[in-house]
């Protein structure tokens, strides 16, 4: 039992955890909220460790936390800014899968003899933890573009996936009936396997989704084993998560136009997006000086930058070419899509980091309005967010999702690498409008160019 | 009279109370803090640490401290990595004086 003054200490630890998420909310207290959740939580591994200084593997517990201490933060200093989501998404599966272990280990110590409720919550953590252990393996896989970004539909994948759900619940039915550690290591096989099957269906837009949905999963596998080993902070922290990762899942989704159960369910009626139906298609690209002139004659021009801006790590000469713009008496702003790069805000993370100033970035109702009056709209880096299949056509992935109404300008400049559809695997009949024209090139190289063509113009 | 509470009850009221808690404390998120907030959310569940550590330091068998250690690596790696990750998502949100910025190390990761 933990003595009444190390409680009294993961209480505070506790409202220490709900101090961080309401102070994370808001960008003026959000770093402040970060460092009270770092510090409550540090307080409360101190505690453990202090309540449990006799045990004779004090040593070895140490040393596995400095190897994970060191693996942390040595992931969380190196990993790129564009590859963020996918390092939350590494991170939320480690701990998922810590949780199933604890909940496998108190099972093997306490078993049969912790009753109903107990079980309950052992088959709950394993199950749930285990699919967060796996699915964020997978959400990692694909944001990484280790595997395809696409929706992976088995043959028959809907009805293994159901087999293999049903199968776990009759085991963990099982477990709580009467108890049995080899049935329970099963349960983690399936749950395992539940996870991977769970989130190869989910297609490129809807990875984040899925990420913050795992995220609360974890949260409740977390609370659940606040149950099995008694421990009201494990109980409070873990919901916490569970319920603020559920909302902001919801919130996500309504950012991205995409009804949760859709993303969820969906997935299971997918279909293997057809590769580029129109490779042959034609389009009108141009080199660097006649970018630079249709910019140069503008008076309003609004930029649209996506994912591969970032990956181009262009942001900096970006800012260049806006700089040299506004120098000429041109109104320029950028326009963010709630989910322009792989998660809701990331792209205010990316340009944040090249200095680029809040007023200038305008958020997609606000500038919405305003593309009809644009000279000239430049994406640079982006594609389904610019889309327009995503508000007519009722078969494409992406239907239904808000996007930027890049095409309501008098012209349209893409900055791609190629002709390859976006995250979403889309196809995007902007890029085919007369009114478009096309810079093929690294977004760095391209705007470079368009800079230097800028200033003899 | 002293206070008489079925420890089950007692749990599930706390667990009832945090759901609303935790719905409640981040409903008026701005959209540009959606990733940071996730990411500061997901090191809060790497407290499972405490669990692993309870779960360790009592272990009957090598098995399960074998176990143990390593759900200790791994919750360890969720919170320290988790808070670290996301102070440095934040710190590009902070105003700065221009040109102190330092560039960015080589990653591991390709992109």
């Amino acid at each position: 039992m933990t003595p009444v003054w190390a409680q009294v200490i993961n209480l505070g630890a506790a409202i220490s955890f709900i101090v961080a998420l309401k102070a994370l909310s808001s960008p003026k207290t959000a770093r402040w909220g970060n460092r009270i959740g770092a510090i409550g939580a540090a307080v409360a591994v101190a505690v453990v460790l202090i309540v449990n200084a006799d045990t004779k593997y004090l040593v070895p517990i140490l040393v596995a936390i400095a190897v994970g201490t060191a693996v942390g933060l040595v992931a969380a200093q190196r990993v790129k800014i564009t590859a963020m989501p996918q390092m939350v998404a590494i991170f939320n599966g480690v701990g998922g899968g810590a949780a199933a272990t604890v909940a496998v280990i108190e099972f093997f110590t306490v078993g049969a003899t912790g009753g109903l409720v107990f079980l309950i919550a052992t088959v709950f953590t394993v199950v749930v933890g285990a699919v967060s252990f796996t699915g964020s393996f997978v959400t990692f896989l694909k944001l990484q573009e280790l595997m395809t970004s696409r929706p992976v539909v088995l043959p028959a994948g809907r009805w293994v996936t159901i087999a293999v759900a049903l199968a776990a619940a009759v085991l963990s039915v099982w477990v709580v009936v009467a108890p049995s550690a080899p049935v329970l290591i099963a349960l983690l096989v399936l749950g395992l396997l539940l996870g991977v099957l769970f989130v190869l269906p989910v297609g490129g837009a809807d990875v984040p989704i899925i990420i913050s949905l795992l995220n609360a999963f974890t949260g409740l596998a977390v609370a659940a084993s606040g149950y099995v080993l008694g421990n009201v902070m494990l109980l409070i922290a873990g919901t916490l998560v569970g319920a603020a990762g559920t909302l902001l899942t919801r919130l996500m989704a309504k950012a991205m136009g995409r009804p949760l159960t859709n993303t969820l369910f969906g997935a299971f009626s997918a279909k293997a997006t057809q590769a580029g139906t129109s490779v042959d298609r034609p389009v009108k690209s141009a080199g660097p000086e006649d970018i630079a002139a249709m910019l140069g004659f503008a008076q309003k021009v609004i930029i649209v930058p996506g994912y591969g801006l970032a990956v181009a790590q262009a942001q900096q000469t970006l800012r260049e070419v806006v700089d040299m713009l506004t120098a000429r008496g041109i109104e320029v702003d950028y326009a963010i899509h709630p989910v322009a790069g792989r998660m809701p805000g990331h792209m205010n993370v990316l340009l944040a980091e090249a200095d680029v100033p809040y007023d200038q970035l305008k958020e997609m109702d606000e500038v919405n309005p305003e593309f009809s009056s644009a000279d000239v709209a430049l994406v640079v880096g982006a594609n389904d967010v610019v889309n327009p299949s995503a508000r007519t056509d009722k078969t494409s992935p992406i239907y239904g999702m808000p996007i930027l109404d890049a095409d309501a300008a008098q012209q349209v400049i893409f900055m791609k690498r190629s002709m390859r559809p976006g995250f979403a695997g889309v196809e995007n009949e902007l890029l085919f409008d007369p009114k478009t024209t096309l810079l093929f090139g690294d977004a760095k190289e391209s705007l470079t160019k368009v800079a230097a063509a800028l200033k003899n113009h | 009279m002293s206070i008489s509470l079925d420890t089950g009850v007692a749990l599930a009221t706390i667990f009832i109370l945090s759901i609303f808690v935790g719905y409640e404390v981040i409903s008026k998120v701005s959209v540009i803090l959606h990733t940071p907030l996730m990411s500061g959310a997901n090191a809060i569940h790497g407290i499972i640490l405490v669990g692993a550590i309870i779960v360790t330091a009592h272990a009957k068998t090598t098995l399960e401290l074998i176990f143990g250690l390593l759900a200790i690596v791994l919750a360890t790696i969720n919170l320290v990595g988790g808070f670290a990750v996301t102070e440095r998502m934040l710190q590009m949100f902070k105003a700065r004086p221009k040109q102190t910025k330092a560039p960015e190390p080589p990653g591991p990761t390709t992109s």
